[in-house]
């Protein structure tokens, strides 16, 4: 397959009043053609800043890349000057937020607002963008598109709202699209929509999308591959198969294990104990190991590397180092392994 | 669990009443709460879930219905002392702890406030130890009762405003999406903490969501809300596997579930209200289908309803 994007032993840390904030320590993974990359894991684990180095959308006079790189149509996208930026950012690389407000300007019609990116990145007339941003609205499912450009940001719902935005990020086919929780304020029947319309762009055009929410149930449905992210690191990497029904990192058998599932009894839930780790001062082995029951020794003193599972699947865990003691994951997590072939609690069938 | 600590009868909340911008945000619903139960309040925004739980709790003047808290109404001609009575045993807790919680009032004052304004200590050492037990009750430690608001993460923020409702020693909690902004291990955290004080106090719940599983979980049994109307009501599980309403069913076919192979085979269904087809001479109420299964609808659906129930 294609490899779009590739991020590099990326490292990047604030430059704080209170000192330097380690945000990202040590990031790699490949976004191929036409994928759903998911990007799970709690707030402040570091999500949102790899998918802004990506962007650069950083405050520039205090984030800084203090290694690696972002490998995009052959080039280090942390290397180029920010003219360079601006004409990749919106037409091959675009993203969405969480609350559409942020991408959109509240006193310009929206008819405008799908227009300008056209005009900007592509050699078309006015009148040719304009039939665009039609056809554009309609492939959101915005009905009456036509009546409708006109109109500004505060005469839509929320749920209109994130299509508009999903419209106009999409207007000049973008190799990436970037979607940052996009649904987290939504009705579940509204992000049941919208994620049925970014599937069906996404075939359209083939782009590939990095996907970043905390809803395990939204990653489930959207995703080819999951990165599970702790402490500024990927700890877990692989297909959406592998991360439900074969976890291996303790971190993310505790998300699987903190959602109840339609037929969790009235046992009690799990709860992981504690708080993510201060990347102000970042522990100097694995991060979760303070907060992990199933914490080995050497947890404490050296950062695990990555163990590969498959040749799709792998996750940084001493666990899975051919001298550590085997140990029985979480009861709800051997559940999920049962339907996995190839893990050691395989009950036959197929998933 | 037949004991009912809350009688909520054909309340209604309409706001702008006469003007172009009328909402009927809560519409003619009446259904009952019991002692120690955790009644889930599930719908879209903009249903009227918060203005329910704001009516019941007299944040707002009811525009009709009324309200029996252990056969007292709530909502009649009532003195300062009888209504400060009622304040005590109902507490609500809040979605956005942030915003609920003063900013300049460090965290002692904040869930001593309750306290104060009932006169529940006798003197500062005892308002100081009511509230350091507080603390602990939540998980949290005497140490924090110096500290201000923006010191707390998320998850301890909701913590302290669980304290401050619980200072006033309430038999009658209403939460309204008091874990949507949190991060899903400190929901759990946050549930599991709730469930205990349940347990512990002998607490009731209206608790109000969007989020379905987490509902499920928490919930005895769930009422479902559409347009300021409730239009199911069942026990938790009953509801989850045999939904009637259609808009209930659409509502559970939206959920995503942490399931990849479920994920792929899922269907979803939408819920248009035209299929109803009501006339004005449908007499469209709650229904009682089966022993605590009730649903919104006319004699002509019951029919069917009782008909697809017999073929199944
Ligand atoms: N502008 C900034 N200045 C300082 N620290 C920041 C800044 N932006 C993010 N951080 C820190 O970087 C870490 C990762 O944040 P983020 O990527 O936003 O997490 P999330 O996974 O919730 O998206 C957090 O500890 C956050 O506090
Ligand atoms: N104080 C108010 N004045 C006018 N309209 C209101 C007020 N409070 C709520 N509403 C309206 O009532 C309806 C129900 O709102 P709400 O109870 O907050 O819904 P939910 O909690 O289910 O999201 C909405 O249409 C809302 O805009
Ligand atoms: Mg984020
Ligand atoms: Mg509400």
């Amino acid at each position: 397959m294609e490899k779009i994007l590739q991020v590099k032993d990326l490292e990047l840390s604030f430059n704080t009043q209170g000192g330097e904030v380690k945000a990202i320590r040590g990031v790699n993974f490949d976004l191929y053609k036409g994928e759903t990359l998911a990007i799970v894991g709690e707030s402040g684990s570091g999500k949102s800043v790899t998918t802004k180095s990506i962007m650069r959308l950083l405050p520039e006079n205090s984030a800084e890349f203090k290694s690696g790189e972002i490998l995009f149509g052959g080039r280090d996208l942390t290397k180029l000057s920010d003219k360079e930026m601006q004409k990749i950012r919106g037409k091959e690389i675009s993203m969405i937020f969480q609350d559409p407000m942020t991408s959109l300007n509240p006193t310009m019609p929206i008819g405008r607002q799908l227009t300008e990116p056209l005009l900007k990145h592509q050699k078309i007339s006015t009148s040719e963008a304009k039939k665009v941003a039609i056809d554009l609205l309609r492939l959101v499912g915005m009905p009456k598109p036509e009546l409708r450009m006109k109109q500004y940001p505060h005469q839509f719902s929320g749920g209109q709202r994130q299509r508009i935005v999903i419209a106009i990020s999409l207007a000049c086919n973008p190799k990436i699209l970037i979607a940052d929780e996009p649904t987290t304020a939504l009705d579940v029947t509204i992000q049941a929509q919208i994620l049925e319309l970014m599937k069906d762009l996404q075939k359209k055009i083939d782009t590939s999308i990095i996907f970043i929410t905390h809803d395990l149930g939204v990653v489930a449905n959207v995703a080819d591959r999951v990165a599970v992210m702790y402490g500024g690191k990927i700890v877990e990497i692989g297909t959406v198969d592998e991360i439900f029904y074969n976890p291996q990192h303790p971190y993310t058998w505790g998300l699987l294990s903190s959602m109840p599932s339609l037929d969790t009894e009235d046992a009690k839930l799990y709860a992981i104990p504690g708080t993510p780790p201060d990347l102000l001062d970042p522990p100097k082995g694995d991060a979760f190991a303070l907060r992990s029951e199933y914490a080995l020794k050497i947890d404490m003193e050296q950062n695990p590397p990555f163990f590969k599972i498959s040749d799709t699947h792998s996750a940084a865990t001493w666990l899975l180092h051919p001298d550590a003691p085997q140990v029985e994951p979480p009861l709800t997590v051997i559940e999920r392994m049962k339907k996995f072939p190839g893990s050691r609690y395989y009950e036959g069938g197929v998933v | 669990m037949a004991e009912k600590l809350l009688e909520i009868k054909n309340l209604k909340q309409y706001f702008n009443i006469g003007k172009a911008n009328e909402v009927r945000a809560v519409d003619d619903i009446s259904f009952d709460i019991y002692k120690g139960e955790t009644l889930g309040l599930v719908g879209e925004s903009g249903c009227g879930k918060s203005t329910t739980g704001r009516s019941i709790i007299r944040l707002y003047d009811a525009t009709d219905g009324d309200v029996f808290y252990e056969g007292e109404n709530v909502h009649g001609k009532k003195s300062k002392q009888e209504l400060k009575k009622f304040n005590r045993k109902m507490q609500m807790i809040f979605q956005d702890p942030y915003a609920s919680l003063n900013q300049r009032m460090k965290v002692m004052d904040i869930i001593a406030e309750g306290i104060d304004i009932h006169g529940l200590a006798k003197n500062p050492a005892e308002r100081k130890k009511m509230v350091y037990d507080l603390l602990e009750t939540v998980g949290l430690n005497k140490e924090h009762a110096n500290r201000y608001p923006h010191e707390f993460s998320g998850g301890q923020r909701q913590r302290l405003g669980i304290a401050r409702a619980l200072a006033v020693d309430p038999d009658f909690i209403i939460a309204d999406e008091p874990i949507s902004a949190l991060d899903v291990s400190i929901q759990a955290q946050v549930v599991n903490l709730l469930k205990e004080l349940q347990e512990e106090k002998g607490l009731t719940f209206l608790f109000i969501a969007h989020d379905l599983s987490m509902v499920k979980y928490i919930s005895d049994r769930i009422g479902v809300m559409y347009f300021g109307k409730l239009v199911e009501l069942a026990p938790a599980e009953e509801l989850y596997n045999n939904p009637l309403h259609p808009y209930t069913q659409s509502l559970l076919s939206a959920i995503p579930l942490p399931d990849p192979n479920y994920e792929r085979n899922r269907v979803r269904k939408s819920y248009d209200p035209a299929v109803h087809n009501y006339t004005q001479a449908d007499d469209v109420r709650m229904r009682e289908i089966s022993p605590g299964h009730f649903v919104q609808c006319s004699e002509r659906e019951l029919e069917l309803i009782k008909a697809a129930s017999v073929t199944n």
